[in-house]
């Protein structure tokens, strides 16, 4: 085992500790970016005006009559940008538009004393527009050939040639949606100049040392201007990765022209207008299988809904196809990934980050394959299972496969799917209204930024004279517990009690160039950070116990707050503590430290990790993009009203792999939350956007809490059993542990899954049902009555069997009272398919 | 009203002086602006529940019960002479509240924003005197009570992004009951603080409670565009989101005459400003249909401020309590300085956000006729089961006798401009046996009711179409389907 990951005795990583700003969150005392403003003098508050189209030019824009308005200070417009007028990495977001690219854009800024005098004055701005045409939705992207960014194709073997073999085949479509943050703390950015005209911006942003270039670039300011500060995030999700750039240049913008602080924060309708979402997809499938339901061929087209501009819709995209296969072993595979272009919000990262995506496309075809095939579903997904020494399409061998196993069994054992399954069947046959069903689905997905560069990470370690550890790192914490695991590595490492070890907020003037806080990875690029650093600080310590303790440095054990000889150390005694024959029994940590420092021994240091082992074609889409697969099953079981299609959430058992967990609270904090927020995208999350041809086209129709609805505590699974996956041990990373941010919101397919054979059991057995995505009771209330007999669902396509139906002759948008369910007969496995 | 007097409130056991707040500045803003940063914006609509505290009010007895409310929603004046808990007056990092010591040591915090919020709503449960005598429920809903008797709507109204929320039930079934000494459970026993008359003007306007009903209809007839307001569930939510300002706003949800619940022999004549909480405690059961809409109205957040006035007076279409009072044949009592008169509910309102309503009027009261139908059903299609607004929302009153429906009457939200009966489909009832093909023949009718609309929350199709299951179901559930161990 590497040292990385090797832990010592009685570690503080592995324990169940609360997280480590606990006690401030639930007394309210925990600062937010926004908390800081109502501390700080003369704040200028910034309020945006939006443009009411989808796609415009602005003819004119004349903010005079806003300037009389009391308070308002200054409106903020391109012409008083002295660096680069742009907002993102693409170059292709200016911070103040001239063509207005979605409805809800902001064309410019107004300051004011108040947020009050700052809405009145954004009332007042006169903006003329130029309305153009718009395209709204990726159907319509995709009709009128809008794309942007590269189009990537993953491929292995003889795709066309496994299709004409085999002895199934069946395409689809489907098209899923997207979703929104709703972190509930919205974007928020307060900047100040300093003297000097050095700018310092706090932000809650997932990736300081990004939102610092966008400020400086937007400046024209070196980096080393600026300073960007994260104290905490009330939550993230990929929301804050790119998005908070360009607010924080809005306030940096504004501090350096008035000399006053800027407050920029959006409210939750700004926020959900402005800001970017998880990216729907449209896919269109053919599935070849042979007569044991193994999957030969799978050839896919997958269209991102990018939004106006690139933003990082490519590496979702190129994520999204390396998820395709999920745990699953397809031989022969063509997916082609295209991003559209729509007059809508950029579309950005959001926790899986093209992983949910590409796995959903999947477990659909599973899903509604399955009685097509004649095989039990929970079967028909065991038995395409990847083995040990199998590649993913893209060419990286797939390591410990055996652990889905584990998952799968445990989760198939302790949660009694047997006997529950035999109650359910019982259920249901004596229920005519309410039907039940249980669905079980895995999750592989990778780890590691797909960029390679980005996999590096550092830390700064001080260790005072008193022997009081403060720590930094570059990751942020948006309540995912980073920080509670970097306190636990740093005390791991430096072998002292967690009390002594403090961490400081994250600011890009302690840790420079950092990687954003995404991909899963913070804990282990950081971690591994930390540890470097204080290992460091170890090693220069150690020379100075030895002369106390009297035995070789390497014999220096460091245990306990203490350092001791090392039982087996010459002229030591078995016995604990025992010492050199001229030296001391233990040195305590506080007194190893103040003699160090009166010897001159640098007590801080800074740590640097990188990933090795990653190499990634982007071109070609193939290598060894992730260190490693986080693996995890989860089997849901849910309850279907047939009157209404509403439903509830039974029973969730889930077996999910950490590694050696880090934190177990944290992680299964980790792994609930990811599950229940995946349930909310599959089945309540319904972002609606107005795709009519009247005024308000382009404009998001579920624009505020009221209309989008998050998961509540009537979503919660009323039981719900979450195990970590035990003897898991990753070799390689930080102290044998895994990353834990994004897989499990991927089990959330289960539910969608379940809801789609409990809509089927309302029909007779072997029935297929199409479920439209997101799974609203008023989809599956579809779906049942297609089960019914009563016509097919809207906004869903019928799967298609080869060779019996003819291809591709399902409805874009089917008639429900129309196109009746396909005969039983049809689904008996009848030999080949073309 | 003394002028002069020093409009405060009551904040953590200090007095904190309203004067120089804008009357449309929010609780929210103004305790924010106080320092007490507690408290969080993240819907500023009442949809979240990041900004509730606690406020002392009456118990329905002589004493004090701590409620939960959305501080995003009530005008920081309204809370004149009242006393607020915040998360920072619960307890500090050094010394939490039980709640507080809960929810941290469970996980019941990650990113920590929605957690002040969380914690004034567990804390309110928490204190509720009754809490522990619950006896332990059973059915479909027994997950959804502890056996301390915590009952979990009492977070409806509280939205967490990163837990999944298991933690958070862990720690609201986890609370003892208050230890003897504790500050706020004696503070129970004294009666809350007597409204008191407030007047607070700014730029934007006026703020004016008055002390009684005859006060306020002397403001109404001075200033007849004036907004009046009670729990301002609604119009908080305007002024927060859609910029609206009034020159002149009345506080009305503390008026004694508009706070009673009076039981004759031929109706049940309820208050205007009783919170639907309150409601729930008054009428103890006696009215089954509006106990079914209680648990689906809204949060507990929000019901501890939306009035029944208030939600028949805004004449929104999608009001929950409107089909139900529709079914119920209520009767709407208004009140002006020319004394009282009565309008059928079914001919109160004229169209969107429109009704009979008079400007130098106010709604003192609903009566409800009895005696009331023996078979009732209130069914509330939404996306989400706790705190969403009905795409569709039935309410069905029957009276069945030998087999026969006498009377039928159906309330019907979300299908037209204003809430309907369902005339055509009562019509299609009455008279005839109630059987599965009576049913399904009105079901067919109920189907063509109103005009629903395609929206964001549901296609026009699917409203139909669960306009006529809902009469299948109330038929089903007369006639419940064999039950196994499952």
């Amino acid at each position: 085992m590497t040292t990385l990951s090797r832990q010592p005795a009685d570690p503080v990583v592995g324990q169940p500790i609360p997280h480590e700003s606990a006690t401030l969150h639930v007394t309210g005392a925990a600062l937010y970016t926004d908390d800081l403003s109502v501390r700080t003098h003369g704040v200028l508050h910034a309020h945006p005006v939006q443009a009411p189209h989808a796609h415009a030019h602005v003819t004119r824009l004349d903010p005079t009559a806003a300037l009389t308005v009391p308070g308002v200070v200054r409106v903020l417009t391109a012409a008083d940008v002295p660096g680069v007028n742009d907002a993102g990495v693409k170059h292709d977001e200016p911070l103040f538009p001239s063509e207005v690219m979605f409805f809800g854009h902001a064309v410019c800024w107004v300051l004011a004393d108040t947020l009050e005098a700052a809405r009145l004055g954004a009332l007042a701005v006169e903006v003329d527009y130029e309305p153009l045409p718009s395209i709204v939705g990726v159907r319509e992207a995709i009709e009128a050939g809008s794309f942007q960014g590269g189009q990537p194709r993953l491929e292995r073997g003889a795709v066309d040639d496994a299709f004409v073999a085999a002895d199934h085949v069946f395409s689809g479509e489907l098209d899923l949606a997207g979703q929104e943050h709703f972190y509930l703390e919205t974007h928020c950015s307060l900047a100040h100049v300093d003297e000097g005209g050095q700018v310092f911006v706090q932000s809650s942003t997932q990736h300081p040392t990004e939102t610092q270039q966008i400020v400086a670039h937007v400046l024209g300011l070196a980096s080393h201007a600026v300073t960007v500060q994260c104290l905490r995030m009330g939550g993230g999700f990929g929301g804050k990765e790119m998005q908070p750039h360009g607010y924080a240049a809005v306030a940096a913008l504004g501090a350096v022209l008035t000399g006053r602080p800027v407050r920029l924060r959006l409210t939750r309708t700004q926020d959900l207008t402005m800001t970017g979402k998880r990216h729907g997809f449209h896919a269109q499938w053919r599935a070849a299988f042979d007569g044991d339901g193994r999957i030969q061929a799978l050839d896919a087209t997958l269209t991102s809904d990018g939004g106006w501009s690139l933003d990082l819709s490519e590496p979702v995209l190129a994520r999204a196809l390396c998820h395709v296969d999920n745990a699953y072993w397809i031989p022969h595979l063509r997916v082609d990934g295209r991003i559209a272009l729509t007059h809508k919000t950029s579309q950005t990262a959001f926790r899986g980050f093209g992983g949910p995506q590409g796995m959903l496309v999947i477990e659909d075809v599973l899903g509604r394959c399955a009685p097509l095939l004649g095989i039990d579903p929970v079967e028909l997904r065991r038995r395409n299972f990847y083995t040990a020494g199998q590649e993913t399409p893209y060419g990286q061998v797939v390591r410990h496969p055996e652990r889905a196993v584990a998952c799968w069994d445990q989760v198939r054992t302790t949660g009694e799917l047997a006997e529950r399954s035999v109650a359910i069947a019982a259920f249901n046959a004596s229920h005519e209204h309410t039907k039940r069903a249980v669905a079980v689905t895995p999750v592989k997905f990778g780890i590691s930024f797909n960029f390679t560069a980005f996999n590096q990470a550092g830390a700064l370690v001080h260790v005072y004279k008193d022997g009081s550890v403060l720590i930094t790192h570059g990751g942020t914490e948006m309540g995912q517990g980073l920080h509670t695991k970097m306190l636990q590595v740093a005390a791991t490492s430096l072998a002292v009690p967690l009390s002594l070890v403090r961490l400081a907020p994250t600011r890009t003037d302690k840790v420079p160039n950092t990687s954003a806080t995404a991909a899963s990875s913070g804990a282990d690029l950081n971690g591994a950070a930390v540890k470097d650093a204080c290992e460091q600080i170890l090693d220069r310590l150690r020379a100075v116990a030895a002369a106390r303790l009297g035995v070789p440095g390497e014999d220096v054990r460091f245990e306990d707050g203490h350092a001791r000889a090392a039982a087996e150390a010459p002229g030591a005694s078995a016995a604990s503590g025992a010492s050199g024959a001229s030296g001391e029994a233990e040195v305590a940590w506080a007194d190893l430290v103040s003699e160090a420092y009166y010897q001159r021994v640098q007590l801080w240091a800074a740590g640097f990790y990188r990933t090795e082992g990653l190499h990634w074609d982007s071109t070609t889409m193939h290598g060894s993009p992730f260190k490693y697969y986080s693996y995890g099953a989860a089997a849901a079981e849910v309850e279907v009203d047939g009157f209404t299609g509403a439903y509830r959430l039974r029973r969730v058992d889930i077996v999910h792999d950490v590694g050696d967990s880090l934190s177990p609270l944290v992680d299964v904090g980790q792994v609930e939350g990811g599950f229940v927020q995946g349930a909310g995208w599959l089945t309540l999350e319904d972002l609606r956007w107005d795709d009519s041809t009247g005024s308000s086209r382009g404009r998001l129709a579920t624009a505020s809490a009221s209309t989008y609805k998050l998961p509540s505590f009537s979503e919660m699974p009323e039981v719900f059993n979450v195990a970590l996956l035990e003897r898991a041990t990753e070799d390689g990373v930080v102290y044998g542990s895994k990353a834990v941010g994004e897989p499990p919101l991927m089990l959330a397919i289960s539910v969608r899954e379940a809801l789609r054979q409990a809509a089927a059991a309302f029909g007779p057995a072997g029935t297929q049902v199409d479920l439209a995505s997101p799974a609203t009771p008023e989809a599956v209330f579809w779906a049942v009555q297609q089960a019914r007999g009563a016509g097919q669902p809207p906004h869903t396509v019928a799967v298609v069997r080869e060779g019996s139906e003819g291809v591709g002759v399902a409805p874009e948008r089917a008639d429900p009272d129309g196109h009746p369910l396909r005969p039983h007969s049809e689904q008996v496995a009848a030999g080949r398919g073309d | 009203m003394t002028p002069g007097q020093r409009l405060s409130v009551t904040v953590n056991g200090t007095e904190r002086g309203l004067a120089g707040t804008d009357p449309a500045t929010n609780a929210l803003d103004w305790l924010r602006g106080q320092g007490l940063t507690g408290a969080k914006e993240g819907c500023a609509e009442g949809e979240c529940g990041a900004c509730a505290v606690l406020v002392a009010r009456p118990d329905g007895g002589s004493g004090t019960e701590w409620t939960a409310v959305n501080a995003c929603l009530v005008p920081a004046a309204s809370l004149d002479g009242q006393e607020v808990v915040t998360a920072e007056g619960l307890g500090t990092p050094d010394h939490l509240h039980p709640v507080q010591h809960e929810m941290a040591v469970r996980g019941g915090s990650q990113c920590g924003y929605c957690t002040p919020g969380f914690v004034c709503s567990m804390a309110a449960e928490y204190y509720r005197a009754d809490r522990q005598d619950d006896t332990a429920r059973v059915g479909s809903d027994a997950h959804e009570s502890g056996p301390n008797g915590f009952r979990l709507g009492a977070l409806s109204g509280n939205l967490c992004r990163c837990t999944g929320y298991r933690p958070i039930r862990d720690a609201a079934f986890a609370l003892a009951s208050p230890a003897a000494d504790d500050v706020l459970a004696l503070r129970r026993s004294d009666a809350p603080r007597p409204p008191v008359g407030t007047r607070l003007s700014g730029d934007t306007g006026t703020y004016a409670r008055a002390a009684d009903l005859d006060e306020a209809l002397d403001l109404l007839t001075d200033h007849p565009d004036a907004v009046v307001v009670a729990g301002s569930t609604d119009w908080g939510v305007d002024v927060s989101l859609r910029g609206a300002r009034a020159r002149f706003v009345i506080g009305i949800d503390r008026l004694p005459e508009l706070r009673r619940v009076e039981v004759g022999d031929d109706a049940v004549e309820i208050g205007a400003a009783l919170t639907l909480t309150e409601l729930e405690r008054e009428l103890a059961g006696r009215i089954p249909l509006l106990d079914q809409v209680f648990p689906q109205f809204a949060s507990r957040l929000i019901r501890n401020g939306a009035t029944l006035g208030g939600n028949v007076g805004t004449a929104s279409p999608i009001g929950d309590l409107p089909p139900a009072l529709l079914a119920l044949e209520a009767v709407v009592v208004l009140a002006s300085p020319d004394g009282d008169r009565q309008v059928p509910l079914a001919d109160y309102w004229t169209g969107y956000r429109q009704s009979v309503r008079r400007p130098d009027e106010l709604i003192r009261a609903v009566r409800i006729p009895l005696p009331l139908s023996p078979t009732t059903a209130f069914h509330k299609i939404a996306k989400r089961r706790y705190d969403d607004i009905s795409s569709v929302a039935v309410a069905v009153a029957l009276d069945v006798v030998d087999g026969s429906v006498r009377r039928a009457r159906i309330g019907l939200g979300g299908v037209a401009a204003t809430p309907v009966r369902a005339l055509a489909t009562e019509a299609a009832l009455e008279g005839r046996a109630w059987t599965t093909s009576t049913v399904q023949a009105a079901a067919e009718v109920m189907r063509g009711e109103g005009t629903p609309l395609d929206d964001h929350r549901a296609s026009a199709a699917y409203r139909s179409a669960v306009l006529g299951t809902s009469l299948l179901r109330v038929l089903a559930d007369e006639q419940p389907e064999r039950r196994v161990d499952a």
